[in-house]
């Protein structure tokens, strides 16, 4: 039962660790769809919103994560 | 024939990268239980590891083929954004001398003491204890390789790629383990982890955009050149955050 515990907390330690990184390219996975939603025309906005928006993000993470130290 | 690498290598290379890695951090513990227990439990709890795995490829692979094309896309992509900038961030902190640096040889020598206590407090289990770590490293390490594998294979049907990239890591690792007898703590694992981070984050973009009806110029092609962003990114963000403790220097 451990073991399958372990298993599971392992398994979403794969993909949340720092949860405020997590929940901002989830916004911007939402945001892109929203686009994809809204603006079907220029499909290419969504990509660029999806793009941008996860590059912007990863820099913040850092940024917060150097100011923290 | 270039067309056809230039759709297979990303993948390959991902799945393979990827898994070296975690293929050196279960070889690890898999040589400490040989150090303090001998190789029977040790190959044991592998091979156990190894059989539950491949019961779970075999109970849930034939499953993805009935989730539509585009929902699965999605859902591979965004667990490969979390998966892929969670790997990358971590690699640019630790390049950037924010968090320290994973170290095998600390790890293999963690592992060991941890061991050796529980030979102190159950000498009797011990047998069974040194089998479940084994077991537990190969397991959950390996469960992060099937992972790596469906989501960069799964979605353009590269599966078989993307195993055979994976397979050849996980055999070179564990041929030089065995050879050797000591954990890879020569390789660059940051290093490794900062360009699987930049792929799979590539990867997570382009499989999320397809999901949501996104056509990218270039088709496949355009992994490579986001790639070349995050990874332009990730340089950046080292320098960035480096800069802050160089000028604190006298």
């Amino acid at each position: 039962m451990n073991t399958v515990g372990a298993a599971l907390r392992e398994l979403l330690g794969l993909f949340v660790d720092d949860g405020a990184l997590a929940a901002e390219i989830l916004a911007v996975v939402m945001l892109a769809a929203a686009a994809a939603a809204l603006v079907p025309d220029v499909p290419l906005a969504a990509g660029a919103i999806l793009l941008l928006g996860c590059l912007g993000v990863l820099m913040a993470s850092v940024a917060r994560a150097a100011r923290r130290r | 024939m270039i067309a056809d690498w230039a759709h297979i290598g990303p993948v390959v290379t991902a799945a393979f990268l990827a898994s070296l890695v975690e293929a050196v951090e279960a070889l690890t513990i898999v040589l400490a239980v040989a150090t303090v227990r001998g190789w029977r439990p040790a190959a044991l709890g592998a091979i156990a590891g190894l059989g539950v795995l491949a019961l779970i490829v075999a109970g849930l692979g034939p499953l993805l083929g009935y989730v539509p094309l585009h929902l699965l896309q999605l859902a591979i992509g965004v667990l490969l954004l979390l998966f892929g900038m969670r790997w990358l961030r971590k690699a640019i902190l630790r390049a950037a001398g924010i968090i320290a640096l994973h170290d095998e040889a600390k790890a293999f020598a963690a592992e060991t003491a941890e061991l050796r206590e529980q030979v102190a407090r159950h000498a009797a289990r011990l047998d069974w204890l040194a089998t479940l770590a084994s077991f537990k490293a190969v397991l959950l390490e390996g469960l992060e390789v099937v992972f790596i594998v469906i989501a960069v294979g799964a979605g353009r049907g590269l599966l078989v790629p993307a195993s055979a990239g994976a397979l050849a890591a996980c055999l070179l690792v564990a041929g030089f383990g065995f050879a050797v007898h000591r954990p890879l703590a020569r390789v660059p694992e940051n290093a490794l982890k900062f360009a699987v981070g930049v792929m799979l984050s590539a990867f997570g973009v382009f499989w999320t955009g397809e999901g949501l009806g996104v056509a990218w110029p270039g088709a496949d092609l355009a992994i490579v050149g986001f790639a070349a962003l995050f990874l332009l990114a990730g340089l950046g963000a080292v320098s960035v955050a480096r800069r802050p403790r160089a000028e604190a220097l006298p």
